[in-house]
């Protein structure tokens, strides 16, 4: 009876903060401690960019690992967010910006990414599989255009500069150790609450979906509706993370939504693995360090720093071939090996 | 339509009229007809048999009933409402279930993640983003349902671990989530050991009196037991139908049974 017990409480969240694996108690002070023993650049550079990275591709993770809707759209949503918290909010560009506060221009700029996600993804959940990824692609360009042509609202080829976070509290937010914990806070929420949302009916229910689409209809679920919805939720994460990378770089710009980086989204949830939430914030790590160090690496083995993207592709050709499933994947593979016995195996009761 | 005539359809949609009538309905394949000009009429709380030979239309008629893909003409009233145009959803939300030949479940999941999916789809929580609590209703009547079909055993178990015969039992266990008024059992007894079978007589006899039923079965013996009528289907078409002493003892159903009917 003491086991059902135990069990019923770790299916239901009673005692939460037991059923939370000492490693995971270990990350958070290592991260929150952070600051006292890691320089400017790896906090703002290295950190901060791969929370906002991770997050922007965690939004993906939701749709594609739990909804099974493999979708380009999410930098695209990070991108017009951005782009709105610069036109709604201050930026150089005084002639476009409207210089609205921060409580007005962000929470608007939130609901435009959204609502246009919303949209999009009231397109795009009537496909499947490649067709999926084809018209996400295709809106996602389609934005990248744009925005480059258009100079009326958003200023065309150049973007805007000078966007920079609401000093909230007397604190600059866009010092290196206020943005590393501003970025670790708007990073660690989104995790939390994807990973309780997989439990909750509607996270249940979109797994659901993704396994067996025509059985949830059957049990009277409205597949299309929660597929939108699941868009829909999932934008409000990247919106956030488009707004940090705004912040970050102090600028917006149609590079910033092109192709590449719309690519660069679905590497890092990819190399990271889809399966779990923590997957997408490890490839944004990876992903954050190949592209800061592979050009010193390549010119420490006295090659020309020029080739840096060569080794980045071939790392990830490497993890990609060595593990389909990303680093997720070769984790979980080691642990279940583990627990076999090497000769029969079998799996062994204590792990 | 005005709105006092869609009031009065409501109503007599609840109260006297049949649980299932289908009227006319026909379903092709491109050229092939899979189900041609079938009418039925089930009475609430009505437990009817459907049997007949593979590939005599049976699973055709439960995918047009539920929605799974639409017929091709007729009509279809579930409790006098016409559902011939609703999504699957939208059937189900009315009471309709249904159980799958090919168990349709999900593997990842737990027997009791599988259930409360279920019990979700047909209440208001399905889009909430609050986990259960301990005391949720919804749990607690997947609880129950797990209790009913003999699974609490396994109750934390993946599905895609379970016995073949345990599988069945949880498709069953899902079709009866929430409040159901008409259920639609696919085959539910195919495969089952004879302690199996049994154990799944009692469960559908064991069922309240409103719930009717139309049970697709292979099995003489089970569909008898289980059913107050019975519809024989042949060759896409309705062929016979009766009390069951009354099919048992037809001539003709016993040369279909008996494979004569291929030759003659």
């Amino acid at each position: 009876m003491a086991s059902v017990e135990y069990q019923e409480s770790e299916k239901f969240g009673l005692n939460w903060w037991e059923r939370v694996p000492a490693v995971w108690w270990i990350l958070a002070v290592l991260l929150l401690a952070m600051p006292a023993f890691a320089n400017s650049f790896v906090l703002f550079q290295i950190f901060g960019w791969a929370f906002i990275l991770g997050m922007i591709a965690l939004s993906l993770m939701f749709l594609a690992g739990y909804g099974g809707m493999v979708s380009l759209l999410q930098m695209t949503v990070a991108g017009l967010a951005g782009y709105m918290v610069a036109i709604l909010g201050d930026s150089a560009i005084t002639t476009i910006s409207l210089g609205w506060p921060w409580y007005v221009s962000i929470p608007a700029a939130i609901f435009i990414a959204s609502v246009f996600a919303t949209l999009c993804g009231w397109l795009a959940v009537r496909t499947e599989g490649i067709y999926t990824i084809m018209i996400t692609l295709a809106i996602a360009s389609a934005f990248f255009y744009f925005a480059r042509q258009n100079y009326v609202i958003f200023n065309g080829f150049s973007g805007f500069n000078g966007v920079s976070p609401p000093q909230l509290f007397g604190v600059d937010w866009k010092q290196p150790t206020a943005f590393y914990y501003l970025t670790l806070f708007w990073a660690t929420l989104s995790f939390l609450l994807i990973q309780y949302l997989s439990r909750a009916p509607f996270g249940l229910a979109l797994q659901g979906i993704r396994d067996n689409p025509r059985r949830m209809a059957a049990l009277g679920f409205n597949v299309t509706g929660h597929r939108i919805a699941a868009y829909a939720f999932a934008s409000v994460i990247a919106a956030i993370g488009g707004i940090l990378l705004t912040w970050q770089s102090g600028q917006i710009s149609p590079g910033t939504a092109g192709v590449g980086p719309v690519i660069d989204i679905l590497i890092i949830a990819v190399i990271g693995g889809m399966r779990r939430p923590i997957g997408p914030f490890i490839g944004a790590f990876i992903y954050v360090l190949l592209k800061t160090f592979a050009v010193d690496v390549l010119i420490s083995l006295g090659l020309g720093g020029e080739r840096f993207q060569l080794l980045i592709g071939l790392s990830f050709l490497a993890i990609v071939f060595w593990s389909p499933d990303g680093i997720l994947g070769l984790w979980d593979r080691w642990r279940e090996n583990r627990g076999r016995d090497p000769l029969t195996g079998e799996r062994r009761d204590a792990p | 339509m005005n709105a006092p005539s869609a009031i009065s359809e409501r109503l007599t949609a609840t109260g006297t009229a049949n649980a299932l009538e289908m009227r006319g309905v026909s379903k092709f394949f491109g050229a092939l007809a899979a189900m041609q000009d079938i009418s039925i009429t089930v009475r609430p709380g009505e437990r009817r048999a459907v049997l007949g030979s593979n590939g005599a239309g049976k699973t055709t008629l439960f995918n047009c009933v539920t929605g799974d893909f639409p017929p091709t003409g007729g009509t279809i009233r579930f409790f006098g409402e016409d559902i011939t145009n609703f999504p699957p959803y939208e059937r189900i939300r009315r009471g309709l279930r249904r159980t799958y030949q090919i168990s349709l479940l999900f593997p990842e999941l737990s027997v009791i993640d599988n259930i409360y999916l279920a019990c979700a789809g047909v209440s208001r929580r399905r889009f909430s983003f609050l986990r259960p609590r301990r005391d949720d209703a919804l749990v607690a009547s997947a609880e129950n349902l797990v209790h009913l079909v003999r699974l609490d055993e396994v109750k934390d178990t993946k599905v895609a671990v379970l016995a073949y015969g345990q599988q069945r039992q949880l498709e069953i266990a899902m079709a009866l989530s929430g409040a159901p008024r008409f259920i639609l059992f696919d085959e539910p007894a195919a495969g089952l050991s004879p302690t199996e079978r049994g154990e799944l007589v009692e469960i559908l006899t064991g069922l309240p009196s409103h719930m009717g039923y139309i049970i697709i079965e292979h099995d003489m013996d089970v569909a008898l037991r289980v059913a107050e009528s019975v519809t024989m289907m042949h060759n896409g078409r309705i062929f016979k139908e009766g009390k069951p002493a009354e099919i048992e003892n037809d001539e003709e159903v016993q040369a279909l049974y008996l494979g004569g009917a291929e030759h003659g």
